[in-house]
């Protein structure tokens, strides 16, 4: 492998699974560009039947939370019990909740 | 009478196992991990391919073969592939410019093979078919991005271009199995398959802005058993171990 690799930029692979509704997350790879990333991530990440979509994303477009807020963000959710839907008393005739 | 269906089904045997094999020797030397995973699954369709004939050859041949033999137990003066697929590799671009060559003429092929009055040959080419289809687009984009790129790209392409162009004639050019295929009703007219690989070649080198050469020194003599020195190598390489150790298993 030669440094070239480096000057490919990055980009996140998303695959979306025979049976899942959502795509995942599944690793990431080097490509020149989006068409690129697709096939290199059929090639890479969709060997053994995990997919039937792909999504990339160029990874310089993902902007992420920074890990040393996260007392400030998530644990005042901790106390919050009330915010799940479990206190509510569903009438019967409701059948697809 | 000589039996042509196993002559034709070993030619297409051969044609696919030895380029899988030039393609596997990229496995662990591609230029990006990416493509390394790339060419290696390309190599292990093709290689898929020539069991799924060589099984159906050894069938049909009787004698005790098995895909094996045939694989592994033949000279090189009996393999009937084309001179094509034996060739070196060369750098990358001279790589995916065979295999693009190689990949139309096998997309056409199997195309009309599907239609085979053999219903073994109709359901391999069926199967392979969609495995071709990707490694066409695979190697199209690759011929595109190469040819239409930096100056030493396209320098590499002509050059590519230059060593494999004699190659490709002897692709369409039918062999007597191959006639015989033909009139007999389970082969594929090499002469109605030209025209779409031609068109093929033409609109995918327009926008990789390539020429075609001039068609002059064509090199023929594979399918009839006449093959390089290269062909030599590769079987000394590929057959070794079985050679050495008849039925080594692991």
């Amino acid at each position: 492998m030669t440094d070239k690799q480096h000057e490919w930029p990055l980009w996140e692979i998303f695959i979306r699974s025979r049976q899942g509704l959502d795509h995942k997350h599944v690793g990431s790879l080097h490509a020149v560009d989006a068409a690129m990333a697709i096939e290199n991530a059929r090639d890479v990440y969709t060997r053994r039947m995990e997919g039937v979509s792909i999504w990339v994303v160029e990874s310089k477009n993902i902007h992420a939370s920074n890990p040393d807020d996260a007392a400030e963000l998530y644990d005042p959710a901790n106390d919050k019990a009330y915010r799940h839907p479990t206190f509510y008393n569903l009438p019967d005739e409701l059948k697809h909740m | 009478m000589k039996n042509y269906l196993v002559d034709y089904t070993l030619h297409l045997a051969d044609n696919a196992l030895i380029l899988g094999h030039r393609n596997s020797e990229w496995c662990g030397h591609g230029p990006v991990l990416e493509q390394d995973m790339a060419i290696s699954n390309i190599a292990l369709d093709c290689i898929g391919q020539a069991r799924n004939f060589y099984q159906y050859a050894a069938q049909l041949s009787g004698n005790g073969a098995t895909e094996d033999s045939l694989a592994y137990l033949r000279d090189a003066v009996d393999f009937k592939n084309s001179l094509l697929v034996e060739l070196p590799n060369g750098d990358w671009g001279q790589t995916v410019l065979r295999q693009f060559f190689f990949s139309g003429y096998q997309y056409f092929l199997y195309g009309a093979l599907q239609k085979s009055t053999d219903p073994q040959l109709a359901a391999i080419a069926e199967k392979a078919l969609k495995e071709v289809t990707y490694h066409l687009r695979w190697s199209s984009e690759w011929v595109i991005r190469l040819g239409d790129g930096t100056a030493e790209s396209k320098e590499r392409m002509l050059h590519a271009l230059e060593i494999l162009w004699p190659y490709t004639e002897e692709l369409f050019q039918p062999a007597g199995y191959e006639l015989a295929a033909f009139s007999e009703g389970y082969g594929v007219n090499l002469a109605g398959i030209r025209t779409d690989w031609d068109e093929k070649i033409r609109s995918v080198f327009h926008e990789a802005t390539l020429t075609l050469p001039n068609e002059t020194g064509m090199q023929f003599g594979g399918k009839e058993g006449k093959h390089t020195e290269y062909l030599d190598k590769l079987l000394d390489e590929m057959q070794g171990l079985q050679r050495m150790y008849p039925g080594a298993e692991w």
